[in-house]
Parts: structure tokens; sequence; C-alpha cells
């Protein structure tokens, strides 16, 4: 369990980083966190011939409160927007969501945008990203572009970031007032990805709901305050849209149990947090 | 102040928590060390066509690549317990029959280099068809995995103790229930490794490893490897990762590296990665139990008929098929059955061959056991616990002989029980449970219990041969423990002995059953434990299984530190003017009872018997090293019915708990666990207590999380730590652990076992807590939330008209 | 930009465990290899290269980080904090001692990375309770033990460390 061999490049600035990519294309790998992209090294899964080290990347480990929404940079590790003062007032779903993430000890390496760039349709923060609606911001030498999550995001592991791109910065709308959010996920074990995660906002006109886990990538559904039966039979409605499918952890219909049940749940626990 | 039964610190620990650990990855190899990788099968079953090193032999930096021919030019197969001509090579030679088998190894400077150089061999293969389920393996249409066997049904054996038949013809009920017990897997921490070496000059291999034993396998490692055993020497590291019985399975790689190494010319390396482990060092036996009871209407049960379908993967590797004869002496279990009948069937499937995994034969049978025990309560509408304990062997019927033979050494079951009951607060859990039903939550109380056998007889593998194949090959039997005590010319003390520890804290053990013995403080022994099979005493059972450790080799250290005691009593009683019986041993002092002011330091007399010889008492030999032996003298062979006391002692293990299942995900909580142990004499308390909570989280993941998957077609699903689930602490509650030792006459010290019982009760106690929370009859394990969830979701939603 | 070519050996040079240390790599040699057949820091431990046991588990520039999922060169010019450090002069530092004291380890294995994540930890976390330690832990596996004496020396050593500080 070893890589194959590769350059190592480490850019001293977006522009290098910028040119590198532009120069390795499809050969390179930008290497953030390392917490997906190394398990895939060293199980020989990927075989880059270039990586470009984008974890050390000076300047943009900030995390920016822009009013309507947070920006944070492409090194911004998960443990420090977990650790932002205000991350539980400004925007509660992604503090309710980031203690699920792995551990303390992947959370304190893997990137806000490496998760979002690796678009796992099972990874909290693709999911938290799109019920809030927020931007992803993508840059290459020809220059930037910004793209909603709901176009960001195409698929399974796939997303509208071009091989000679990379994503700059994510941005996180934030909380609206009288609005409420809640997170919640089922996972085998404590940190594990979840079998289903759900994310949902609570308006006074609205609810919006999430899910993650199911189909290839998050889900969004925005409905009026729905409740009793009728909540029940968009959340069934919902839950066969999905496309489920059995894997070694649980069967599909398993899966579209779990929206039913932990759907209701997020709704509730979404509606008793709005002020 | 003797600290043999106290919760001292260990002495392992300091160096441990120091990061001076010395395992195998962290030992100093000679220069020139080739590093190894190895090339696995991705076939479930194939037959090899050809194999093209030439690439990766031009790799820059490649010393060798080893394959199936280099095996058959200078190995054997494996020999294989059962009379099959069954060809087990240590790498693959013209077919393979499991997904990960070795297929061939490249030898290079570094390991990063090994593993670029497997890329460039090339291997044609033509796949055939796989099996992996145990009741297909046996259809007409199943691929033979072994074409000289000529069938997948590789031992068949029936066996009648008492009268079976007439039991259940009596029997007012009969209740029946079919299991399917997973594969899973201990995996410790720390991978398989071992540094490998061959003189060419003498035609010797010398191995460094942490193989656990039993050196049962010595020989079966000599022979494969073609020379005598003493040209094959073993030797093991002082620390390993943890074991559970997994690092047996390196003994085959063992035979392999020795090769590599040969070829190489130059010691080999290996340290084996966990996508290697998981997906094909080893695996507990998958088994299919049909189990049946002849019932009297009060529960109590006259006779049991088991039909056991035993899956040991591709190869019957040595010493399988010994987890289906572990327990066959004590299939009864703690209970006073007195008709039996048995059915084993043996079956090769194309999985990962299995070999030792904690609780060894103990997790399948007692999955079978205790549900029907709880099916028989729900049968009869019985309370559970009443139907255990009627059936418990009675105090004053101790030592009993179990219908198969196993010979029940000690212990007072039905007290032990009641005092698990009381202390445990049975009571109050039956209240929270029936609080929690009454709010509608599911909610369930399970009960099991067992007795765990500790150090094994070498000859109860051998029920599986017929009384006259096991005439024809000369008897087995015992389970001799060596350990040596030596006092230096400063009086300082050294223990040696045949244990291979893996974690357990045998060191700290054994100090203090020497000092204890000597009037010593353990601080003042110093336990060296790393074993070479060319220069300590040993015999085949030597090693770190069956929990001997506590019963036969910490037996055989005192008994040896008594003699040590014995010789210098005599040496100090010329000097007191005492009698020898009547010369005390304490805290470094010798002295005649009734009169401790007299008394001399234990150092002075120890060195008398270096330095001056002739002052010692007549008959005195001038030395301070003894080596004793012991072997259970209960340990005798099969006889020709067939039993067979497997074990020279049984614990008794009474687990109660209770439960909740979420109804929205099907997860089951553990609500409460309680666990009650009568291991006999407990030696440190804490280390105790420390193999029962390891057992218990072992087992907290046969329940609800591991299993070593396979597909229909043979491909293999756990392979990363992400797909094979092991619990962390959020998963694992600490269980309340009870006591009531009553040593054993069986062992030296009255000692038992204690590290696999929780293995054996924890997973069927959970389950049985699950079913009465669910009220279902059967129930398989792992018991994940998807499989809980299907059983209590009810009839889906349908999906909503477009 | 650094550029390091993928078949050579390139100079690492780092402060472990507050000495300098340094050491040649290959870009894709993993920290854990470094510090371990490089520099001989042989009490960090590899349990599956994946970063899911958390065996391999050390302090890089302070922080707990998974030794197994870094590479050497990455480390370069930082400080990496290894079990090694923990105690001085042959002294175990009070949390090894608790360990000691609650057996929260057997074979050992597991132990170098639990130590160097709850070291990290309870620096910013004084004051946790069960639940808590129980979420740290989630990051590492131990075979051995069942944990209880683990989360019983990391609650014991944090509230020694509180009455130390005072209130
Ligand atoms: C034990 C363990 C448990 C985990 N549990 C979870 C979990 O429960 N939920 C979860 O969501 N994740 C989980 N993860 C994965 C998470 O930790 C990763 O951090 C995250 O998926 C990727 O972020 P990273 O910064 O580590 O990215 P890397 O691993 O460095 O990169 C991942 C991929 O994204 C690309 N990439 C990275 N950054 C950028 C960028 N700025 N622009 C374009 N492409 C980029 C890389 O080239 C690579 O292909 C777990 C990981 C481990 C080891
Ligand atoms: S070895 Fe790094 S997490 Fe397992
Ligand atoms: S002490 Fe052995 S794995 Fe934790």
């Amino acid at each position: 369990m070893k890589p194959a061999l590769f350059d190592y490049l480490r850019p001293d600035d977006e522009e290098e980083v910028l040119e590198a990519l532009a120069e390795a294309g499809d050969d390179a790998r930008l290497l953030a966190g390392g917490q997906t992209l190394m398990p895939m090294l060293n199980m020989r899964l990927v075989e880059p011939a270039v990586l470009i080290d984008i974890s050390r990347l000076p300047g943009r480990a900030e995390i920016e409160d822009n009013g309507n929404f947070i920006e944070v940079g492409e090194t911004v590790t998960q443990a420090s927007l977990e650790s932002w003062p205000t991350l539980a007032e400004r925007t509660p779903l992604l503090a309710q969501a980031l203690p699920l993430l792995g551990h303390v000890q992947t959370r304190s390496r893997g990137t806000v945008c490496g998760s979002i760039a690796f678009a796992d349709p099972s990874a909290e923060l693709p999911l938290c990203l799109a019920t809030l609606g927020g931007e992803v911001v993508l840059r290459s030498r020809s220059g930037t572009r910004t793209l909603p999550a709901a176009e960001f995001q195409t698929g399974m592991l796939s997303t509208a970031c071009r091989e000679d791109e990379m994503v700059a910065a994510v941005r996180f709308p934030t909380a609206e007032p009288g609005a409420g959010y809640a997170f919640t996920e089922f996972a085998r074990r404590h940190g594990d990805f979840a079998v289903v995660a759900i994310a949902a906002i609570a308006r006074a006109n609205g609810i919006r709901i999430g899910v993650g886990g199911v189909a290839e990538q998050p889900v969004v559904r925005d409905w009026p305050l729905l409740a009793g039966s009728a909540l029940d039979d968009a959340l069934n409605a919902l839950a066969w849209s999905l496309d489920a499918a059995d894997d070694v952890h649980a069967s599909a219909r398993y899966r579209r149990e779990l929206v039913r049940r932990l759907g209701k749940q997020t709704v509730a626990a979404a509606l008793e947090a709005r002020l | 102040m003797s600290t043999l039964g106290t919760a001292i610190e260990r002495v392992e620990d300091a160096a441990l928590l120091m990061g001076r650990g010395r395992y195998i990855d962290d030992m100093p190899v000679a220069p020139g060390t080739g590093h190894a990788a190895i090339l696995r099968s991705p076939h479930p079953h194939a037959r090899l066509l050809s194999i093209d090193t030439e690439a990766a032999l031009a790799l820059p930096g490649v010393h060798a690549v080893v394959t199936g021919e280099d095996a058959r030019a200078w190995s054997t197969p494996f020999i294989v317990s059962v009379r099959q001509p069954m060809e087990h090579w240590c790498i693959a030679i013209d077919r393979v029959r499991y997904a990960g088998e070795p297929v061939a190894i490249v030898v290079a400077e570094d390991r990063y280099r090994a593993e670029d150089a497997l890329a460039l061999i090339d291997v044609r293969y033509e796949p055939l068809d796989a099996v992996v389920d145990p009741e297909a393996t046996l259809g007409a249409d199943a691929p033979v995995l072994h074409e000289k066997v000529g069938s997948n049904l590789v031992s068949e054996r029936s066996f009648r103790y008492g009268e079976p038949e007439a039991a259940f013809e009596a029997a007012a009920h009969t209740v029946t229930t079919t299991v399917r017990y997973p594969r899973n897997s201990c995996t410790p921490i720390e991978c398989l490794g071992l540094i490998a070496a061959y003189d060419p000059g003498e035609d010797a291999y010398d191995v460094l490893s942490h193989f656990q034993g039993p050196l049962t396998l010595h020989p079966v490692m000599a022979r494969a490897l073609k020379v005598p055993g003493p040209r094959f020497r073993l030797r093991s590291v002082p620390d390993s990762g943890g074991s559970f019985g997994i690092k047996q399975a390196v003994f085959p790689l063992i035979v392999a590296m020795a090769l590599a190494a040969r070829k190489a010319a130059r010691p080999v390396k290996w340290i084996e990665d966990r996508l290697e482990h998981l997906l094909a060092a080893t695996s507990a036996t998958n088994r299919m139990t049909r189990i049946e009871a002849a019932v009297e209407a009060d529960g109590r049960i006259a006779s049991l008929r088991l039909d056991q379908l035993e899956d040991c993967g591709a190869y019957l590797r040595a010493p399988e098929p010994a987890t289906l004869y572990r327990n066959h002496g004590n299939l009864t279990g703690p209970y006073c059955i007195p008709h039996l009948a048995v059915n084993n069937r043996v079956v090769v499937t194309n999985k990962t061959p299995t070999g030792l995994n904690r609780g060894f034969g103990g997790p399948q049978l007692y999955y079978a056991l205790e549900r029907l025990m709880q099916r028989v309560a729900v049968t009869l509408g019985l309370d559970p616990l009443d139907v255990i304990k009627r059936n418990l062997v009675p105090a004053d019927a101790m030592p009993y002989r179990a219908a198969a033979g196993a010979v029940l050494d000690a212990g007072d079951f039905p007290a032990t029980l009641d005092h698990g009951a009381r202390e445990g607060a049975l009571d109050a859990l039956r209240v929270r449970r029936d609080a929690a039903r009454a709010e509608g939550r599911l909610y369930g109380i399970g009960f099991a219990a067992a007795v765990e056998s500790s150090v094994s007889n070498m000859g109860y593998i051998t029920t599986v041969l017929s009384a006259e194949e096991r005439r024809k090959a000369g008897p087995k039997d015992g389970a001799v423990s060596h350990a040596t005590v030596a006092v230096d010319p400063l009086g300082a003390v050294t223990v040696t002995a045949d244990s291979i520890p893996q974690g357990q804290g045998h060191r700290t053990v054994l100090a203090q059953v020497v000092g204890d013995a000597l009037g010593l403080a353990p601080a003042q022994v110093t336990v060296a434990l790393e074993h070479d099979t060319q220069r300590d005493p040993w015999s085949i059972a030597a090693g770190n299984y069956s929990s001997r450790f506590s019963g036969a080799v910490a037996g055989a250290a005192h008994l040896a530190a008594v003699r040590v005691r014995e010789r210098l009593a005599r040496i100090a009683s010329q000097q007191l003017n005492a009698r020898p019986e009547d010369v005390r041993f304490e805290q470094g002092r010798i002295f005649a009872a009734g009169n401790p002011g007299n008394d001399l330091d234990f150092r002075r007399v120890a060195s008398l018997v270096h330095w001056s010889p002739g002052s010692l008492p007549d008959g005195v030999p001038p030395a301070l090293r003894e080596t004793a032996r012991w072997t259970p003298p209960q340990l005798t062979p099969p006889d020709d019915d067939d039993r067979i006391n497997n074990s020279a002692a049984y614990s008794f293990i009474f687990d109660f708990c209770g439960v909740e299942v979420d109804r929205a995900t099907g997860a089951v909580a553990i609500d409460r666990y309680v666990t009650t142990h009568d291991t006999g004499r407990r030696l440190n308390p804490a280390l105790v207590d420390g193999q029962i909570r390891g057992a218990f989280a072992h087992a907290v993941g046969a329940a609800f999380y591991e299993e070593l998957a396979y597909s229909e077609d043979g491909s293999f699903l756990s392979g990363t730590l992400a797909d094979y689930l092991v619990p962390t602490a959020c998963e694992v509650p600490d269980p309340q652990i009870l006591h009531r030792d009553i040593p054993t006459p069986a062992t030296p010290l009255g000692a038992k076992g204690v590290g696999e019982g929780n293995c054996m009760t924890t997973p069927v106690c959970l389950a049985n807590a699950a079913a009465d929370a669910l009220g279902v009859e059967s129930l398989d394990l792992p018991l994940t939330p998807a499989r809980i969830g299907d059983l209590i979701h009810g009839p889906e939603s349908t999906p909503p008209r477009p | 930009m650094k550029r390091l070519d993928r078949e050579s050996r390139h100079r690492v040079a780092l402060t472990l465990n507050g000495r300098e240390a340094n050491g040649w790599a290959e870009p894709r040699m993993l920290l854990s290899d470094f510090l371990r057949h490089e520099l001989g820091a042989t009490g960090t431990h590899v349990g599956c290269e994946h970063g899911v046991c958390g065996a391999c588990t050390v302090r890089l520039d302070g922080a707990p980080v998974r030794a197994c999922l870094t590479l050497a060169v990455q480390a370069d010019g930082r400080r990496v904090d290894t079990v090694e450090g923990l105690a001085s002069n042959g002294e175990l530092n009070d949390l090894q001692k608790a360990f000691r004291r609650h057996h929260a380890l057997q074979c050992g294995f597991c132990t170098a990375g639990i130590l160097m994540s709850l070291d990290a930890w309870l620096e910013s976390n004084p004051a946790p309770d069960e639940g808590e330690v129980r979420a740290l832990l989630s990051g590492h596996l131990c075979r051995c033990t069942g944990y209880t004496g683990i989360v019983a020396a990391a609650l014991d050593a944090a509230e020694a460390r509180r009455r130390e500080d005072g209130p």
C-alpha cells in the first residue's frame, strides 16, 4: 500500500497553482488535506504523474463573512471552520454537520473545498452547500467563475470543475432571520460517511429539505409548510424519487425508509429551531 | 507481601508508552535486506495459465521474483489434518482458489519499488466458476475446488452419545433452530510480518516473526520447507501488536518468504498491509448449524441433535478443522444434557482459508446453543433464565463428565448465575424493560451462559478421524508447557517460558507468580519471553492460544520457582539451623518460621550456589536454573467411543443484557450489559478484566458490525477498514463485570482461561435480547441496522402515483 | 515553486520532538515511513495506511494528523511531535502514567496514536466529559482494551491537570 511515483510541486501562490494545472492538465492532481486523496494514492487507485500541493498555499486560509454568505478559502481545514467563533450563529447547519464529518484527526487536515471538490454523494458538506443554495468559486488561468451548488456538482464524484481549474473558495449563505436549521445523519459508526443524511431549513412560509447518501448527489426539495400526512406523502415521494440502490451497508428499501423517518425528524427539528 | 492476585501495574507498559516497543517492523535488519510485496489473485477461482516476470525483474532495485515454480522446486504442500489429497502450496501452482491467494512475490530494495514491480508482472488466468456458500458448495453443479479430492465435502463424521433417538422419542417437545454464523476476524491493529533468512551453507532457514503458535505448526512449516526441524529456526519478537489467534495465520507466509529469501539470496522482510490482511490473512469459519432439543415440559433438555456445516474456505489450513472440534467434548455447554447426536461436515469454498480467531469455535457453537435455549423458553412459555438454570450442571456433580467427554473441572454454576443476577440487578433491568415497553419502545433482555474451554488437548483434533484411523496414526493427547526460572550470581531472577505473548501482559503475571514463590517483588524478577525454537525448551503445545497462559504457562513457572525455592531452602536451612520445610521467603529475606529476626539475604544465599558449590549441603546440585514441564494428566486421547476431554479447564460465564431497538433506524443500542465470570483464581484482576473488556469489544463488533462479506460470484466486499467496520469507543459501552472465583484443582495455580469467553457469550446474548425486543424467531449476525430495519419497518409505503 | 522530481530522493529537515532531524525521501514517501525507517522513530505505528485506525497519529505543527496520509516532503521545515517526545529523562508524563495506572493498553500498538491525539486535544479541551473523550477516540481503533481504560485515563489526566492549574 504505497503510492506510485509522482513529481511533487509546491506552488507559492495561486498563480503558480493555475500555471501548474494548465501545464500538467490531466496528469495532475491537487493535494489539499489529503484525507481522501492520500488513501487513494496509497491504494494505487489513482496514479497521477504530478501532485500539486495546495495545502499550505499562503493567504488562502481565510474565512470571510460577507454578510449574505461566508466565503471559505481553499486551504481552510474543516477543523478551522468548525472552531470559527461565530459559526453556530452564522451558519447553524454547518455547526451541526461538521462534528459528524470524520474525526478530529481527519478534520485537522481535510479541507472544506476539498470535500466540495471531491463531491462524495454521502459527504456532509456538499449536502449542506446544496441545501443552503451556496456557490463555488472556480479559478483557472483563463479567469474566475462562480457556479451555484446545483450546477457545480454534476453527479457521483463529478463536478463542473475543469482540469485546468481549481475550487478557489466556497460560499455558504448565512442564517436567514427567523429560519430554523437542522442536520441529522445515520452512519454506521461515529464519524463514518452517512448512510443517509438529511439537512432541513424551516422558514416562515416553507420547508427546504436536502438528502445525501442515497442518490448520486445531494437532492434538494422546496415544500410549503407541510405537516402530518401531507409531509409523509411528500417524504415518501422524495424517497422513491432518489433511485436508491443496494450496497454492503444497506438495502435500497432501508435507505428509502430512513429518508422517510429521518426526514420527518429533521423537519421537526428545523421547525423547532425557528426563532 | 505477595502481589499475586492483585492488580499491579504492568511491567510492559513503560517501554510501550514511550514508543520503545520492539514490534516486528521495528526490528533491525541486516544490510541489504530485501523487502517483499505479494501479487495476489484478483480471481476467486481460476486456472493459472502463465506468469511473465521479465519486466518486473528488469526494474532497477528488484532483486527477485518468486513464483509457484520455486515453491515446487524447494517446498512441499502443507500437510492437512484430514486424510485428503488436498494440495496447499505456499504460493499458488496451476490454480488459484480464493481472491487474494499469493501468486508471486517480488523482493526489492524497498517496499515502494516492490509494489511498482507487482504492476509489471503479467499473469494470464482462465477464470472458473466460484462458490462461496457452504450449502451451494455441496450442490451437484458446484465447481470442485480440489480435483484430486473430487468433492468440496472434505470431511464428514457422525457421533452419538447416550441414547439421543430414545430421548427425542420420549420428549414432550422438540425445539429447533437454524443459525448461520458469519465470517469475521479479530483484525489486530498490527498486521502480519516477518523477517526470513536462508543459509545455503547449512541449508537452514531462520525466521523472526510474531507467529504466536501453536508450535504444532513448526513441524508443518519445517516439512513444507523440506528441512529437519532444527534447521528451521523460528524466533519471536519481544512485542506483538495484538493477535487474538490471527497471527497463527502468518505461518504459510513464513514458508513463502523463507523461499523468497533463498531465491533473492538475502534476508527478506515482509510486512502485510491492511488490504492484504482483510482480503487474505484469515477468518473465523462461517458455520451453519441446525440444532434441535428434546425438551421436557419444565424446560429440562434431555438431548441435543446438532448438524454442523463448517466452511473452512479454499484450503483446510492447519490446524483446521480444529475450529469445529475445539469444543467437541463440551458441545452441551454448561448444561447437564446426557444424550447427544452430532453430524459434522467440513466443506471448502472459494474464500480465504480460516484459522484461529478469539473464541475459536465457541462463538459459532454458542450462537446456536444459546439461541436454542431462548427458543425453548419462548416455545414453552417459560422464563429464559429458568430454562438456563434448570439445565445447568449442579455444583455437587463436579467434576462433571459431559456427554461428549469434556470433564468440567470445578465451579458452582447455579450459584454463580444467582450471584450475577443479584449483583447485576437483573430485577431492576426487568422493571426497566417493562417501563420501556409500556411506552411502546422496543426493548429486550437477553441471556447467555457458557463454559469457556482453556488449555487445549493436543489430541482433540483427532476426533475428526475415526477410532480406527486414530489407532493407525498413534495417540495424541496432553498439553505440555515449559517455564524456566534462573537466579544469577547477584541473586537476580530471570524467567523464560513458552507463551509467546501478544500483548496480554504475560511478563507482569510471571513476575508476580515467581516473585510470589520466592518472596521477591515483581520488579526483582526479569521475564524474557522472546522464544527461540533452537534454544528454548518447547513442545508442540507451546504458544499463545486456547487461553493456555494462566492455567498452563503460569502453572509451569510456579512449579519451576517452587523448585528453585526448595533448593534455596535446603541451603538456607543449614545456615538457619532449621528444617527446609520451615524456611520462609519474604521481601527478599530468608528465615525460619517463627524466627524472622534471624534472616538471610536472598541474594547471599543465591550467590553461594554460584561462588561456592563446595559449601552446599549434600545432594544439592550447584545450579539455580530450573525448567518445569507440566501437562494436565486429564487430557487423554479421544476414546473408542469418540469421547474427548478437549481442554484442561472450563471457566463459567453468565451474561445478561438489556437492549433497545430504534424504530426509525433499526439500530440496536446496548442499554446495560452484565457479565459474570468464574475463571478460577485470578492472578492479576486488572488483566483479567482487561481480557474480558477486550473480548467484549470484539463481540460487540461481531454482533453488530463485522463481516468479511463476499458477493455470490466470490468477489470480496470488505476490503478496507471503511467496509469492515471495527467498533470505536463510541460503539463499545462499558460492561459491568462480576466475579465469583472458584480455584480449580485442574491447574497448578487454580487459574483458568478468561480471554475468549465473551466472544462466545456476548454476540448471542445481544441477539437474544434483540430477539426478545422484536419477538422474532430467527436472527443472524451481524445485526446491522439495515437487517433489523427490514424486520421492523413493515410493508413499505407504495410509490406515489405519477 | 518547489519542484521535486519523482525518482530522486530529497532532503527533508524537520523538528522532531524539539530537535532538528533530517533524512532523505522520494516525493511519494509517507511521513509514517519516513519517521520510522528514515529517522528511526519507530514509536509511531502503522495499522492501515488509509486513515482509519489512527495508530500513526502524530502532531504536525501541533495538530493531530495521520502520518500515513501525509507525505514526508510535506513535513519539511515543520514541527513533528511523536510519542517518543512525551516522556522526559525516562520519566513518563502524567498522561502516560494515567494510561499505565488504568491499564489503558495491552499490546500497545494503538497507544502512540491515541496518546498524541489526546496530547493535542486536551490542550484545547481541558475539561472534557466522557462523551467528548469517546468522540475524540472514534478516530482510533483499539482491538485489545475495549476502550474503558483509555477513557478513564484521559479523564483522569485531564482532571489532574485542572487541579494542578488551579481554579
Ligand atoms: C477516517 C476518515 C473518515 C472520513 N469520514 C468522512 C465523513 O464522514 N464525511 C466526509 O464527507 N468525508 C469524510 N472523510 C473524507 C474527508 O476527511 C476529506 O477531508 C474530504 O473528503 C476531502 O478533503 P481533503 O482536503 O482532504 O481533499 P484531498 O484528499 O486532498 O483531495 C480530494 C480530491 O479533491 C481534489 N481537490 C482538493 N482540493 C481541491 C480544490 N481546491 N479544487 C479542486 N480540486 C480539489 C483533489 O485533487 C482530490 O481529487 C473521511 C476521511 C477519513 C480518512
Ligand atoms: S495507519 Fe494511519 S490511520 Fe491507520
Ligand atoms: S492496546 Fe492493542 S490495539 Fe490498543
